[in-house]
C-alpha cells in the first residue's frame, strides 16, 4: 500500500541528507520524494511517497518526526488530496504517426512541448495512474527518455498544512 | 569584541559546565587557546574516543550534560564508536569538533572529514558553524536539544576560521533567553487518557510486572519509581540500562531480565499478564521475542520518545512523557496493590534463586561472589563501571547496586568503556567512590587511560577479571562452533601489576578467592588509584 506524507522541514542545508539517511538506514522504501520551498521562504515542503503497511507509516511518520528540523509531518487520508507529478517524454516520430501521437496527447491533456523531424516532446502533469496510462500509450512508438518528478500532494478544501496549525 | 573561540568558551561557562574531556590539534587550536584561565576544567585523554566514554560517564552522574572535544579529520573520527555508545544508550554529549577553513570545506584538504555526515546516524543532531555569530545561539540550543526530552549526543562542527572570527561580546542574559525550535517540543506530562487507561489495567492485572530500564536514570525518576514499586507492590525486574534503578536489595527487585538475565527476572516476565515498560525500549537483548510477550500481557509502555512505543511490540496503553512525571501521576490515582499471592512467588523465587550456592573456582578467583563482594565493600552510594564480556553479565547480576550507581555500554557494548566511564564518573564526583570491572581484552582496549587517571589524581579503582582470552566470544566458539577457537586466546597479555607500576600505580594480583578478596580492604583503604588483576578459569561461564 502507498501513503503519501507531507512534511514541512526547517529550509536549511542537510535535512535532505538526514531525511534520506533515515530512510536507507532504518530499511523505508521510498517511492519518491520530492522537495520545494512553500509560501514561507524559511520552509520546505517534502512529499514523500512510501510503500509498505501500517506499522510501517507509523514508524516512518515518528522517525521523522524526531529529525529536529522537521517541523511537521501530516500522512495524507486517501482521497483526502490532490496529486500530480511531471514528467517529460520524448517519443519517437515514424512517418504517418504524427498525428496519431497528437490526438492521444490531446484526449490526455498532454502538452507538446517540443517537436522535431523525428521526435516529439511531451510535458505531462497528472497522478501517477494517468502517467502510466498515457505511458502505455505512447510506447507502441518508441519511448526515447522520460524524465519524472516525485509526486507532489496538497489535500482538498480550504485548509492548509501550516508549520504552527 | 571577542573570538568566536572565547564565546565558546563563554557558553560553556553559561551551561554551567565544570570538566570537558578532550584532545587538541590544529583545527581547535584557537578554542585550547582561550582554555586556560578560564572556569573550565579540560581533562586530556590519551585517545578520543575515551573523550566521548569519560563525558559519557560524566554526565550519566553529574546529571548533566557532557562535553567533549577533538581536532578535525582523525581526532574527530576517533570519537565516533563514543558517540554511537553514547547515543544508543542516550546519554546526553555535546561534541566539539574542530574543522578545517570553510572556505576550505568540501576540497579534501588536510585533515578535512565530514564529521556531521559521518556522525549522522548515531547524533540526535548536528551543527557545522558557518557564521561565527551563530555560535551562542548554536551552542543554547545544542545543549539544550542533548539534555532534553530522550537525551544524545548533539555535535558541533567549528571550522577554524569561525573560531578566529572576531564576534560580538558575549551576552549572557541573551543567551539564557528560551529555546525554541519549533520542530522540537518534547511531551513531559502524560496524556490524562492513557493515565487512566494504565490505571485500569493496572487494578485488574492478576501478575503484574514492571520493568526498568535506562529513562528511570535519564529522567532522574529513581526515588519516583520505588516510590510507585512500593505503593502498588509491583514486582520489579530491569534491563542492563536500568540495573539500580531500584536497589539490587530491594524485596521487590526480581533482577535484570534478558538473553543473559536471570530467570526469577525471566520467569516473571513470561508469566506476567501485565508488564509496564518504565523508561526501556524491549531491546532484542531484554525481549527476545517481545511480539509474544504481548500476546500473553497487556503492555504499558512509558517512554518520552513517542518512536519507541510500539516499535518492537504492540502495546496496549501508550504514554508519552517524562517517565517521572508519569510516575507521579499514575501515582496520584492509584488506589490498587498487586495481587499478594503473585508477589510472594515472584519474589520468593528470587530469594531461591539467589542464595543458590555458586561453585567456587579452585585456584582461581570465583568471579560472580568476588564481584558481590567487592560491590558491597564500596560505600553504598559507590559507582561499578562495567565493561563488556563475561566480566559485565557476571557484573549485571550479582553486583549489589544500593544507592549507587552501575554504568556500562548497553545498547552497543562497546568494550574499552568501562575506565574512561570511571574517570569520568570520577571526575563527576570525586568524593564517590568508582570502580571499573572489565577483561583482560576490554582493559587493554582503554589501558593508556591509567595516564590520564594518574595525571588527574583521579582514585579509581580497577579489577581486571583475567581469564586469558576474550571470554565472550570464546565461551560463543565453545557453544556455538563446535568448540573451534579462533582469535580469542590472550596470547602476549602483559603483567598488569608491573603494568600499573610503571603508572606509579598500586596493584596486586589474586589467584585465589581468598586473595581477592582480602585485596578489597587494600583497595579500598584509601583514595589513590588501584588496580587488582584477578585470575579467573578461562572456561569460567558467563551464566
Ligand atoms: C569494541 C568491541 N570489539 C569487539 C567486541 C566483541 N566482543 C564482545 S565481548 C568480547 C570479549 C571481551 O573479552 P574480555 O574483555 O577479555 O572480557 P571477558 O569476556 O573475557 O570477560 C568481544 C571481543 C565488542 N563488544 N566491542
Amino acid at each position: 500500500m502507498k501513503y503519501t506524507l507531507s512534511v514541512l522541514v526547517e529550509n536549511q542545508s542537510g535535512v535532505l541528507s538526514k531525511v534520506s539517511g533515515l530512510f536507507s538506514r532504518r530499511g523505508f522504501n521510498i517511492d519518491s520524494l520530492a522537495v520545494g520551498v512553500t509560501e514561507d521562504p524559511t520552509v520546505s515542503r517534502m512529499t514523500i511517497v512510501v510503500d509498505g503497511d501500517a506499522y510501517l507509516v507509523e514508524q516512518v511518520e515518528k522517525q521523522l518526526n524526531k529529525v529536529i528540523p522537521v517541523i511537521k509531518v501530516k500522512k495524507l487520508a486517501q482521497g483526502e488530496y490532490v496529486a500530480r507529478m511531471l514528467s517529460l517524454i520524448k517519443v519517437a516520430v515514424a512517418p504517418g504517426a504524427r498525428g496519431e501521437i497528437m490526438r492521444i496527447s490531446e484526449v490526455m491533456g498532454a502538452r507538446i512541448v517540443d517537436v522535431t523531424r523525428t521526435s516529439m516532446t511531451m510535458e505531462f502533469a497528472d497522478t501517477a495512474e494517468r502517467t502510466e496510462t498515457f505511458e502505455t500509450l505512447l510506447r507502441p512508438f518508441g519511448i526515447r527518455e522520460i524524465v519524472r518528478t516525485g509526486t507532489i500532494a496538497i489535500e482538498k478544501g480550504a485548509d492548509a498544512t501550516r508549520k504552527t496549525n | 569584541m571577542m573570538t568566536g573561540a572565547a564565546v565558546m568558551i563563554r557558553c560553556l561557562e553559561a551551561e554551567g559546565i565544570r570538566v570537558l574531556f578532550g584532545y587538541p590539534g590544529a583545527a581547535i587550536c584557537p578554542f585550547y587557546d582561550e582554555l586556560p584561565g578560564s572556569g573550565l576544567h579540560h581533562v586530556l585523554v590519551r585517545t578520543e574516543q575515551n573523550a566521548a566514554h569519560a563525558a559519557s560517564g560524566y554526565a550519566r552522574i553529574s546529571g548533566q550534560v557532557g562535553v567533549c572535544v577533538s581536532t578535525s579529520g582523525p581526532g574527530a573520527t576517533n570519537l565516533l564508536t563514543g558517540i554511537a555508545s553514547a547515543y544508543m544508550d542516550s546519554i546526553p554529549l555535546v561534541i566539539i569538533t574542530g574543522q578545517v577553513r570553510s572556505d576550505l570545506l568540501g576540497r579534501d584538504v588536510f585533515q578535512e572529514a565530514d564529521i556531521t555526515g559521518a556522525a549522522e546516524p548515531f547524533t540526535k543532531h548536528s551543527y557545522i558553524v558557518h557564521s561565527a555569530g551563530d555560535l551562542p545561539r548554536i551552542f543554547r540550543e545544542a545543549f539544550h536539544i542533548a539534555g532534553t526530552g530522550r537525551p544524545g549526543p548533539v555535535l558541533i562542527d567549528v571550522p577554524i576560521d569561525m573560531q578566529q572570527r572576531s564576534i560580538a561580546d558575549f551576552d549572557e542574559a541573551k543567551y539564557h533567553r528560551p529555546v525554541d525550535i519549533i520542530g522540537y517540543k518534547p511531551r513531559t506530562q502524560g496524556h490524562p487518557l492513557q493515565i487512566r487507561k494504565a490505571l485500569e489495567a493496572l487494578s485488574t492485572a492478576k501478575r503484574p510486572v514492571l520493568c526498568a530500564g535506562g529513562g528511570v536514570f535519564s529522567s532522574k525518576a529513581q526515588d519516583a519509581l520505588r516510590a510507585f514499586v512500593e505503593q502498588l507492590q509491583l514486582p520489579t525486574v530491569s534491563t542492563m540500562m536500568g540495573i539500580g534503578a531500584l536497589p539490587s536489595d530491594h524485596p521487590l527487585y526480581l533482577g535484570m531480565l534478558g538473553s543473559h538475565g536471570c530467570a526469577s527476572a525471566n520467569k516473571a516476565v513470561r508469566d506476567a499478564d501485565l508488564i509496564l515498560l518504565a523508561g526501556a525500549r524491549a531491546g532484542d537483548r531484554a525481549m527476545a521475542a517481545p511480539g509474544q510477550l504481548a500476546t500473553r500481557a497487556r503492555i504499558i509502555h512509558i517512554d518520552i520518545d513517542p518512536a519507541e512505543i510500539g516499535k518492537n511490540l504492540p502495546v496496549y496503553v501508550p504514554i508519552v512523557g517524562d517517565l517521572g512525571t508519569v510516575l507521579r501521576q499514575l501515582c496520584e490515582g492509584a488506589h490498587c496493590q498487586a495481587p499478594a499471592d503473585w508477589v510472594h512467588t515472584v519474589t520468593d523465587r528470587r530469594a531461591r534463586h539467589d542464595s543458590k550456592p555458586i561453585p567456587p573456582a579452585e585456584g582461581f578467583v570465583e568471579p560472580k561472589t568476588f564481584l558481590r563482594e567487592l560491590s558491597l565493600a564500596m560505600r553504598p552510594d559507590g559507582i561499578l563501571c562495567a565493561d563488556v564480556g563475561q566480566n559485565q553479565i557476571w557484573a549485571a547480576n550479582h553486583v549489589c547496586v544500593r544507592q549507587g550507581r552501575f554504568l556500562t555500554s548497553g545498547g552497543m557494548g562497546t568494550m574499552g568503556y568501562s575506565i574512561p566511564c570511571a574517570i569520568g564518573a570520577k571526575s563527576a564526583r570525586p568524593d564517590l567512590q568508582v570502580c571499573a570491572v572489565c577483561g583482560d581484552g576490554s582493559f587493554q582496549m582503554s589501558m593508556m587511560e591509567l595516564a590520564t587517571a594518574c595525571a588527574e589524581g583521579l582514585g579509581i579503582k580497577i579489577a581486571v577479571l583475567c581469564n586469558g582470552h576474550l571470554g565472550m566470544v570464546r565461551e560463543m566458539q565453545d557453544h556455538l562452533y563446535g568448540g573451534r577457537r579462533s582469535a580469542t586466546s590472550l596470547t602476549g597479555d602483559p603483567d598488569f601489576v608491573a603494568l600499573a607500576g610503571a603508572y606509579g600505580i598500586r596493584a596486586r594480583r589474586a589467584r585465589s578467592q581468598q586473595e581477592a578478596l582480602d585485596a578489597l580492604g587494600e583497595m579500598w583503604a584509601d583514595d589513590a588509584p588501584y588496580l587488582l588483576a584477578c585470575d579467573i578459569a578461562p572456561d569460567y561461564p558467563s551464566l
